[in-house]
């Protein structure tokens, strides 16, 4: 399928199309948001054996909604002695560091808002802008629980960002490409050529399907790290660290975070679904394949994922600081590491 | 996975600057309002120093000024989540001091009470100590089953927590006829709960490493700092006083004494204290079964209350097994219808003094799992 | 290195067997009760608000003695014997005391049931009410005496003037006594 972006076709490379481009994302963003907050109080009260919100709207969908005018209508504190000026900007630089990884994301053939042959690399860049608001927030609170929370969720970040790195430089081995729109595009003509299943190719790559179905696990685990979730969440380790980073924000600046934190369960989600999942492409094939189509699949792919991550968040318990910094340095970065000699080899080879 | 001990670290060589955190008494994991005030070298725990007395009701003074029954109702609330336990010593003290003899039927209706609390203690405390390690989803299980106990409760005593229900003598009243089906019933369903919590938390790999190994409390520091109950027992000592000197009609019942034995660290450490108390409600239940076949269905369980609750000069100790420990009352009595003297012997008071023993050179994450698995309540700590 | 590949292999199954159970729990059927709407029956034993039959209640103080927390503030007061009213108990013996005050503070009482077992007519209980609250605590004070304060200030003025009259009397029989004395 030829991808291009819809709006640059159709209006022209103007400022009206740029804006477009720009502001689909966020709507898409704010209402996935909603969503997403919807699904993580139904299922964790569904696993739970609970009801969740019953009483906003029918069955509670409106609860989200709820919640945000609630947030928007509160108090804006600041703590005495906190740095103003770092701590007024932190929420804000988090939420730009996670949006600025929606440029890149294709969510459909003939949409993607920055179409660059570097997309994966600059997802990565960007993704590791957040842990730079983490600590400011942190610092700037002048709370003790916040700083410690701002420790460790750097060392965290800058821990996982490297098997992370491995997963997708094997990814772009494998691919050739570090172009999203290409990598999906690559992967087209059903399920069996997703790079979950060793990508595209002859039966050759049978020998390099435990690896990818690995990798994929791998990154997986470390996007659950990067986006601070259970088993992952001790930044803000409720019961060690009260909140974290933002135990003293409140209103809409705690609400941008909020925000934020699921924007990068997104935006995590949307690259595995890339990388793994073959992105907008049709598992079946040309079956239900198509422009309009893709959205659709790139969609549920993605909301699968972060139904995962929901779905984890409920059932584990959180690990330790150093049992973490384990597992990101003695377990996933071999096994990374193993996987993309192996990939690289394979390369070589066929 | 392997689990770094950070005791071994000397912290005089390397002197960095510490950090004194306060932790409570407005914090999601100390239980109540304690508070700890921690000092930290980075992550790690250099000192603890619990401040309790937040709570503090003056329990030991009011209960000079009442008379014998109405000291109950304040016993209850020591405790708060083990009422039927508390009732019980207390209550037996004063009958030893009297001298009186209960029926039959009050005894067993007693122990199969005294035991279901049991277990709905231990599942708030291996429900709310695996919230200490994260995991939010066994909390809403266990206390789904907590439930159904407290409804038993309700129907048979009238109160949900607080039951006031063990009297000087006899009870407050007689259980309604389906008691027995309801009880047997929860004894099914506790069996099914804790065989999923042991799948689904217990044996959990991430909550082994978080728990195992760490804060391990020797047996001979158990015993010096007279710890009981399954802080005790979790350290390897069989020592359970339904055993060691049955009270009661316990020693009509066969059930074992649940100790740690290291299965996925050391002997002693968190992961013990806490399977401790989930093998215990497999004991409680086996006790509850036995107590209902062989209770008697008719008699009258108010026919031994005296009518006139005034004990003879003298004074009694009388020690229980509540489900954080030894839980003794020292009653005084200069023969008058009020005591002199009601001395409550807290578990969790005295269980919670090793919290600084063990918690030192641990991390601060180990700190909140390590003063979970002492299971206090502050109500008792303070009284 | 066995033991390492064991682990990472226990890491990965422990949290699968995790993930199965609450997949399973995911689709059970729920056990919230919603409140308001719904409710789980309460036993007529429970333990809840209190309840005084004023017809009942023969004011002995009992309950107010037994009370731990005393919560319970009774005011008595001696009828008449010749109380044109002639008020009589729930079971028609005539009523010896009024009862002009009988207050409950639910704000401090502690749902013993001390009070109930004690009282002697069963004049106070428990009910199953518990949704009681108040926005002042003046508000948790409950009045349960039926008497009007008109009909307290009158019954005080009737028991006045008779202990006034008794007085009266008394003195006179007492004078009459000295000087019967006197005389002989």
């Amino acid at each position: 399928m030829e991808t291009f972006n819809v709006f640059e076709k159709l209006l022209g490379q103007n400022i009206l199309s740029a804006l477009i481009s720009v502001l689909l994302p966020l709507v898409f963003l704010i209402i996935y948001a909603l969503i997403a907050i919807l699904g993580e109080l139904k299922i964790s009260a569904w696993i739970q054996e609970r009801l969740g919100p019953m009483r906003t709207g029918p069955y509670g969908i409106l609860q989200p909604l709820a919640e945000v005018i609630k947030l928007i209508q509160k108090e804006d504190i600041v703590p005495a002695g906190a740095n103003r000026l770092l701590f007024n900007l932190a929420p804000y630089v988090i939420f730009a560091g996670s949006f600025a990884g929606f440029a890149v994301i294709p969510f459909t053939a003939a949409f993607v808002p920055a179409e660059i042959n570097i997309g994966l690399f600059y997802v990565f860049a960007v993704g590791a802008f957040a842990v730079i608001g983490i600590v400011m927030g942190g610092w700037a609170s002048n709370n003790k629980y916040s700083l410690l929370g701002a420790m460790r969720s750097a060392s965290q970040m800058i821990s996982y960002e490297i098997p992370g790195a491995l997963v997708i430089l094997s990814a772009a081995v494998l691919a050739n490409s570090l172009d999203m729109q290409k990598i999906t595009a690559l992967q087209d003509g059903g399920f069996w050529n997703w790079f979950l299943f060793g990508g595209p190719g002859g039966w050759s790559k049978i020998w390099i399907l435990p690896f990818t179905l690995l990798l994929s696990l791998i990154y997986m685990i470390t996007s659950l790290a990067e986006t601070n979730r259970t088993p992952f969440d001790i930044p803000e380790g409720e019961s060690e660290l009260v909140a974290g980073y933002h135990t003293e924000y409140s209103g809409m600046k705690f609400a941008m975070f909020f925000f934020a934190e699921y924007s990068n369960m997104f935006i995590v989600a949307a690259i595995l679904t890339v990388v793994f999942l073959g992105g907008w492409t049709s598992p079946f094939g040309s079956f239900m394949s198509g422009y309009w189509w893709g959205i659709f699949w790139f969609i549920l792919k993605a909301m699968f994922i972060v139904f995962i991550q929901i779905w984890l968040r409920w059932t584990l318990p959180r690990v330790r600081v150093d049992q973490l910094m384990y597992l990101g340095w003695k377990i996933l970065l071999p096994f990374a590491l193993v996987c993309f000699v192996v990939i690289s080899l394979y390369r070589i080879i066929y | 996975m392997t689990t770094t001990k950070f005791v071994d670290i000397d912290f005089s060589r390397i002197e960095s600057d510490r950090m004194r955190l306060n932790v409570g008494p407005q914090h999601p994991s100390t239980h109540g309002v304690l508070r700890l005030e921690v000092e930290l070298d980075g992550e790690v725990v250099t000192n603890v120093i619990p401040h309790i007395g937040y709570l503090h009701r003056c329990f030991e003074k009011i209960a000079e000024n009442m008379n014998y029954q109405q000291v109950i109702p304040y016993v209850d609330r020591m405790d708060y989540i083990s009422s039927m336990n508390n009732e019980l010593p207390y209550v037996m003290a004063v009958e030893k001091l009297m001298g009186i003899k209960v029926p039959e039927k009050v005894e067993y209706i007693r122990v199969i009470m005294a035991e279901l609390n049991r277990i709905a203690n231990h599942q708030i405390a291996v429900a709310t100590f695996g919230l200490d390690a994260g995991a939010f989803t066994p909390f809403l299980y266990l206390f789904r089953d907590r439930e159904y106990i407290l409804w038993i409760f309700e129907k048979a005593t009238g109160g949900r927590l607080l039951f006031n229900y063990f009297w000087v003598g006899g009870l407050a009243n007689d259980v309604y006829p389906t008691f027995k089906e309801d009880v047997l019933n929860i004894v099914k369903q506790v069996r099914k709960t804790n065989k999923e919590i042991e799948e689904l938390l217990i044996y959990n790999k991430i909550f082994i490493d978080r728990t195992a190994n760490v804060g391990v409390l020797p047996a001979d520091v158990a015993i010096n700092y007279g710890c009981s109950g399954p802080v005790l027992r979790g350290s390897g000592v069989p020592f359970d006083l339904r055993k060691a000197e049955p009270y009661s009609i316990y020693d009509r019942f066969d059930f074992e004494i649940p100790v740690g034995k290291g299965e996925v660290g050391t002997v002693g450490d968190c992961w013990d204290r806490n399977i401790v108390r989930m093998r215990e409600m497999e004991q409680s239940c086996r006790i509850i079964e036995q107590a209902i076949a062989q209770m008697p269905d008719s008699g009258d369980v108010q026919s031994a209350i005296p009518k006139k609750v005034r004990p003879p000069k003298g004074e009694v100790y009388f020690r229980c097994e509540n489900p954080k420990g030894e839980l003794g009352f020292y009653v005084i009595s200069d023969g008058k219808d009020k005591p002199y003297r009601v001395k409550g012997r807290a578990p969790s008071f005295v269980n919670l003094s090793v919290l600084p023993e063990i918690s030192r050179g641990y991390l601060f994450a180990d700190l909140i799992v390590i003063l979970g698995s002492i299971d206090i309540v502050l109500g008792e700590v303070d009284r | 290195m066995i033991d390492y590949f064991k682990n990472v292999w226990t890491w990965f199954y422990t949290i699968l067997v995790g993930m199965k159970i609450t997949l399973r729990h995911l689709f059970a059927k729920k056990v919230t009760i919603q409140y308001p709407n719904e409710r789980y029956p309460i036993p007529p034993i429970a333990r809840n608000r209190l309840q005084l039959d004023p017809d009942r209640c023969n004011g002995c103080l009992q309950c107010s003695r037994i009370c731990p927390v005393q919560c319970i503030t009774v005011e008595t007061m001696k009828v008449v014997p010749d109380d044109p009213e002639q008020p009589k108990m729930f079971d028609g013996t005539p009523r010896k005391i009024w009862v002009p005050r009988y207050d409950i503070d639910f704000a401090k009482c502690c749902f013993c049931g001390l009070c109930t077992t004690v009282c002697p007519t069963e004049a106070i209980k428990h009910t199953t009410d518990f949704e009681y609250s108040s926005y002042t605590r003046e508000g948790l004070i409950y009045h349960f005496s039926a008497m009007s304060p008109e009909k307290v200030e009158e019954k005080k003025k009737m028991l006045a003037e008779w202990t006034a009259k008794q007085k009266a009397a008394k003195a006179q029989q007492e004078k009459q006594a000295q000087a019967s004395n006197e005389v002989n």
